[in-house]
């Protein structure tokens, strides 16, 4: 049975996401279709066509589609992904959005937020926060799969040469429509995709001094995050959440500064490569998961951080 | 305009978990109990809805063994008016869920089903969107802001990126995100009270659903821990260290 994989995008470029998704949908078999919707889409079909190992990409270019509503996208889905034996999206807001109604309209379950997939119908996923991980395996004709994309090698983005197929077909519900959005415009790299993320927590104190943590990120090409506790406070804006319910980052390097390293943070980031913690509390639980621990003032240590990497990057 | 909201009884937020020895599932025994946090916040934004003089009448339901009356009581006594007991002691997956809630919706017919965007055990983010899907309403997930004008809503959310807002018609189904707003505590007065406010108990079977899971869990194992590193004494030495030991910088 064929796979169709939901691109992810802005109806301008492909999102990187997309090529991690198509690498866990090879892991689930091999005839992998990519279905694109959106609005003026046809640059990302034309993208998405590249992708290595893609077989077929299907272009779904309709104002109904144009910001991702899960109404009208979710029919879409289901009537185009229905024969196919899987259908896997990224595990971001979209497709947590989404897929859960692609699951309903189709009368199966879903299986949400993979990390592994051990064979074509077995999926490993984690629970209560990361603290413990399920093998879950589905009985489904059809299986709704979400992933987590941090947990996928991505597929290479050249290399494939997909047929480019249009659908006709409009699904407008009318129950929901878009009113506004207000998107963080940033220069750094994307907290979900960096190699090197810095993350402030309650001990910032205030959004004014997340700036230190800035200019540190800027030295080393990094994103800034930051725990629950700090966007709780309103320090920074909800996007920047690393935790069970924020974003999911497995960096080569991530620096907790501030951040006492509740479970549900630990749950965001507790895959990174390196973890460094900044904390003048000596016991506070981050600690036990950070391969190096500085107990210090975050206020003085983070300036010094930063004039020191000056010396060495 | 009636609004229900859904609750579900989960490990308490604080309890440590530990997976079972024989690796089937999370070990629930003699372990505090408690409603999920999100669903909290569903019950908040309900009752400020009927402080605001939008809601006339707060349903809650749950579903679950008998002890999830206790997660009703609790609601009842932030403000809800009645509650739904829907009782199984079978796992019930998120599908069956909505299907069950279908049937509460069907029969209760609110104008707005407010939920918890997921529950902290399961972490699936999945029932809301499908009652959605199942009732052909719309929905608004994720919500950092919820306002009723009339025959719409229209729902802040927070996706990746930063905040976006859908109008709705209604009836709709919304989903809580953590800042929706800060839950209250019950008071005494009013734990005392929620006990007499009235609780409807029903069978799976009376709403006409089946519960019968499509996953099976396998094998529930405990993560690989990551051991603990080392303390360094200065700046000078942690950036020693990145460079030249892990080599990330």
């Amino acid at each position: 049975m064929s796979i169709l994989v939901i691109a992810e995008h802005d109806n301008s470029s492909l999102d990187q996401a997309t090529l991690n998704v198509v690498a866990a949908a090879k892991a689930a078999g091999s005839d992998i279709d990519v279905l694109v919707a959106g609005e003026n889409c046809g640059a990302v079909g034309e993208e998405a066509a590249k992708i290595d190992g893609v077989n077929k990409v299907l272009v779904a270019d309709n104002a109904a589609y144009g910001h991702f509503l899960a109404e009208n996208v979710s029919a879409l889905v289901a009537e185009v992904g229905k024969d196919y034996g899987h259908i896997f999206a990224s595990a971001g807001t979209n497709g947590k959005d989404t897929m859960p109604r692609v699951a309903a309209l189709l009368d199966v379950a879903q299986v949400s937020d993979i990390i592994r997939v051990e064979s074509e119908d077995t999926f490993v996923r984690p629970i209560y926060a990361g603290n413990a991980i399920a093998t879950v395996k589905s009985a489904d004709s059809t299986k709704v799969i979400t992933v987590r994309t941090t947990s996928f090698d991505p597929v290479a983005a050249e290399g494939g040469s997909a047929s480019v197929e249009n659908i006709d077909s409009a699904h407008d519900a009318g129950v929901s429509e878009f009113v506004s959005e207000d998107k963080a415009e940033s220069d750094r790299p994307d907290l979900g995709s960096a190699d090197i993320v810095i993350s402030g927590g309650r001990g910032m104190q205030n959004g004014e001094n997340f700036k230190i943590l800035e200019q540190v990120a800027d030295l080393l090409g990094a994103a800034v995050g930051a725990s629950r506790a700090a966007v709780d406070a309103g320090f920074v804006p909800n996007d920047m959440q690393v935790g069970q319910t924020g974003k999911i980052v497995a960096p080569q390097l991530y620096i907790a500064v501030g951040i006492s390293g509740a479970i549900q943070h630990l749950a965001g980031m507790g895959d990174s490569k390196v973890i460094v913690a900044i904390n003048k509390d000596e016991e506070a639980p981050i600690f036990q998961v950070a391969d190096y621990g500085l107990v210090a003032d975050l206020f003085e240590a983070v300036p010094e951080l930063e004039s020191k990497l000056k010396e060495v990057v | 305009m009636k609004v229900l909201v859904a609750v579900k009884r989960v490990i308490d937020y604080n309890v440590k978990v530990r997976v079972k020895p024989d690796n089937t599932g999370v070990d629930l025994a003699n372990v505090k109990m408690a409603m999920n946090p999100f669903c909290e916040i569903a019950v908040e934004e309900a009752v400020r809805l009927k402080e605001k003089g939008i809601a006339s009448e707060i349903v809650v339901v749950s579903i679950g063994p008998k002890a999830s009356q206790e997660q009703i009581r609790t609601a009842l006594a932030l403000g809800a008016d009645r509650g739904i007991h829907v009782e199984t002691d079978e796992e019930v997956q998120s599908l069956e869920a909505a299907k069950l809630l279908k049937g509460v919706v069907e029969k209760e017919e609110p104008k707005m089903v407010i939920m918890g965007k997921q529950s902290i055990d399961t972490d699936n983010n999945q029932t809301g969107q499908m009652l959605a899907a199942l009732m052909g309403w719309g929905q608004g997930t994720f919500a950092s802001e919820v306002a009723v004008d009339g025959e719409k809503v229209n729902v802040t959310r927070e996706v990746d990126g930063g905040l976006m807002t859908v109008g709705l018609k209604l009836p709709a189904v919304v989903t809580t995100d953590l800042r929706l707003n800060e839950p209250r505590y019950a008071s005494l007065p009013n734990i005392m009270k929620a006990k007499k406010k009235p609780l409807e108990s029903v069978a799976p079977a009376d709403l006409g659903v089946e519960v019968a899971p499509r996953l099976s869990t396998l094998k529930v194992e405990a993560p690989k821990q990551r051991e603990a590193g080392v303390k360094v004494e200065d700046v000078a030495e942690l950036v020693d260290k990145l460079k030249n030991e892990a080599k990330v910088i």
